[in-house]
């Protein structure tokens, strides 16, 4: 039994939080090592593993639908990517929340974009769910109903334009960090979505950084406008890399199964070691007074992250929890008409061809 | 030659108003695809705006954020139809419709502008405004011959928008010299193609094209609707707040 933090073992109500946060946690992998530098996977010798698949993950190829697998490693891969999916249309609500205001056209139009790339990125990602013999139509239910989750950054409030560059440079920067591994997930199909996904959040956490540099450049209400963003954003974006490892049960099979590589803590350290530096070019500070460089790690310090907030939102009492599912749930019930009309439509036309064809 | 500004700048309004609009529907559209077109649209229509209100701006020194933002209500000069809500969706794709169609129609013609700049932004907006027509006119079929319920919405949303169409062939506001001189194209004349095109889709959808009279619509001479002051509210209102600075 690892070591827990006494903060997530208080009551038994909480270490459910903690069992749900970790899945949280897990809608990201992890892995920046070059493949030599790799640790070569323990794969537990499980009766119910073809071999066929474990001969896949030994030689780094690439799992494909058409492949035999686990039913673990299966519901694991289509929890992950379902929840990865609904955090991507989630994250719509708050950005989206500044299109109608952008402040000039230029910025008007570079955000349009970006939340539009979200869409896209849902898209991909409910596809490659979709390989994996769910149907997106059900995710999204699981989604509504609350049986399966989103990533908890989005049910914090965009208050001001800042909020739009915060979310750029540290929530995407933080997505970066998480997904990049990913391209070189154990599961083909996600693996490919995650390429074209992780080229875009570069781009996304760029036009963030430079939101900020522009107002962190400006007059003083604009840059006390960005210090203010991101002083809220700074703790939400580093548990998004989850728990600690002491307390990822689920963080070893996934490894095993080539789902994730590296652990939450050495994600967010990695995410802070590139951070601090990029902070300094903006001009701004973090919201740490223990941040400094350790000669002798050769990483920044930093006070421990509180996750009683995290479990907190998680438990549905962030900011924004009721307001973003609520948007999501409405969208989709004033839509329906549409899709049953779209439905039907497509009925009566295929009616029709079969029809003219038999003529 | 007379100078377009007024001109180009009620197309440029149009334009940004429409994209305005059509921005409310990311994260709210009926299905994750249709997100993803309508925030294509959008930033076309966006991207014409900012074309046009350059172009508009030159003359006069003033940049597309100056006109965009720093003017109040009675200076733009879109039509009515574009600024009104349109929280369904029955109603974003028959306006998306009605307005794609002219602007189709509008483009075509003005790519033979005589002013060079004008010509230009035209011609590429064509192959924008081609594919809205086609992507309005799509859902239009689906919606009107889908299932009753969505019959009736359609036919709805059309009834509704079909009155304010009528502007757009409107004559009132624009210099007669600039006609004459091919550097705009007289709206009058756009009327007949356009609602032949549109009647062929409201006939092809099973729905009935509106015998209604025209709504009292006088945007082009910037009388708007009371919709128009609360999307410029907030629109401008970040812009305003912060008077000089750079975005």
């Amino acid at each position: 039994m690892p070591r827990l933090d006494p903060c997530y073992t208080r009551t038994p109500e909480m270490r459910a939080f903690v069992t749900r946060a970790v899945t949280v946690g897990d809608v990201y992998g992890n892995d920046f090592t070059t493949p030599e530098q790799q640790p070569t996977p323990v794969i537990a010798d499980r009766p119910d593993e073809p071999a066929s698949f474990r001969a896949l993950l030994e030689t780094d190829g690439r799992v494909e639908p058409r492949d035999e697998m686990p039913e673990g490693y299966r519901k694991t891969l289509v929890r992950q990517i379902a929840q990865h999916a609904h955090s991507e249309i989630i994250g719509m609500q708050p950005e989206g929340n500044w299109i109608s205001r952008a402040p000039s056209l230029r910025r008007k139009a570079i955000l349009m974009a970006k939340v539009q790339d979200e869409a896209g990125h849902g898209l991909y990602l409910y596809a490659a769910a979709e390989t994996l013999g769910v149907d997106r139509a059900d995710l999204l239910d699981q989604l509504h109903s609350g049986r399966q989750k989103y990533s908890s950054i989005f049910n914090y409030p965009t208050l001001t334009w800042a909020d739009v560059g915060a979310i750029g440079w540290l929530v995407d920067g933080a997505a970066i960090v998480n997904q990049v591994p990913l391209c070189r997930c154990s599961y083909g199909p996600y693996a490919r979505a995650m390429v074209r996904v992780c080229k875009e959040e570069s781009f996304h956490q760029r036009q963030g950084f430079e939101i900020l540099h522009t107002l962190s450049h400006g007059s003083e209400a604009q840059k006390a406008m960005a210090q203010d963003a991101v002083n809220r954003t700074w703790w939400p974006s580093l548990m998004m890399f989850g728990p600690p490892d002491d307390d990822s049960p689920n963080s070893a099979q996934s490894m095993a199964w080539g789902i994730k590589r590296f652990s939450n803590d050495d994600l967010r350290q990695r995410f802070i070691d590139m951070t601090v530096p990029q902070a300094e070019a903006l001009g701004l500070t973090l919201p740490d007074d223990a941040i400094r460089w350790n000669e002798e790690r050769g990483h920044y310090d930093f006070t421990p992250v509180d996750f009683t907030e995290l479990f907190e939102v998680i438990r549905g009492n962030g900011p924004c929890n009721e307001q973003r599912l609520s948007h999501r749930v409405k969208a989709h019930e004033d839509g329906a008409w549409v899709r049953e009309a779209a439905a039907a439509y497509a009925d009566k036309q295929a009616a029709r061809h079969a029809q003219e064809g038999a003529a | 030659m007379s100078t377009p500004t007024a001109y180009v700048l009620a197309l440029a309004d149009d334009a940004l108003i429409s994209s305005q609009r059509l921005g409310w529907w990311i994260s709210r559209a009926p299905q994750l695809e249709e997100d993803v077109a309508m925030a294509n649209i959008g930033l076309d229509q966006l991207g014409q705006a900012r074309a046009l209100l350059s172009l508009a701006g030159a003359a006069t020194g003033r940049s597309e954020d100056d006109l965009a933002y720093l003017r109040n209500e009675r200076d733009f000069r879109n039509v009515c139809l574009v600024e009104r809500e349109q929280a369904d969706f029955g109603v974003a794709m028959a306006r998306m419709l009605v307005f794609s169609t002219w602007q189709h129609e509008l483009y075509s013609a003005l790519s033979g502008s005589s002013d060079a700049m004008l010509a230009a932004i035209s011609a590429k907006a064509v192959k924008e405004t081609a594919y809205h027509v086609d992507h309005a006119t799509h859902w239009v079929l689906r919606l009107g011959d889908g299932t009753d319920e969505s019959h009736a919405r359609m036919q709805a949303a059309v009834d509704a928008e079909w009155p304010w169409r009528a502007e757009l062939f409107e004559t009132e506001f624009l210099d007669d010299s600039l006609v004459a001189d091919g550097v705009a194209v007289d709206p009058s004349g756009l009327q007949g193609p356009v609602e032949q095109r549109l009647e062929a889709v409201l006939h092809q959808a099973t729905l009935n094209v509106p015998d209604t009279t025209s709504a009292y619509s006088k945007g082009r001479l910037g009388r708007h609707t009371e919709a128009m002051g609360y999307l410029l509210a907030e629109m401008q209102h970040l812009h305003r707040s912060h008077p000089g600075v750079n975005w």
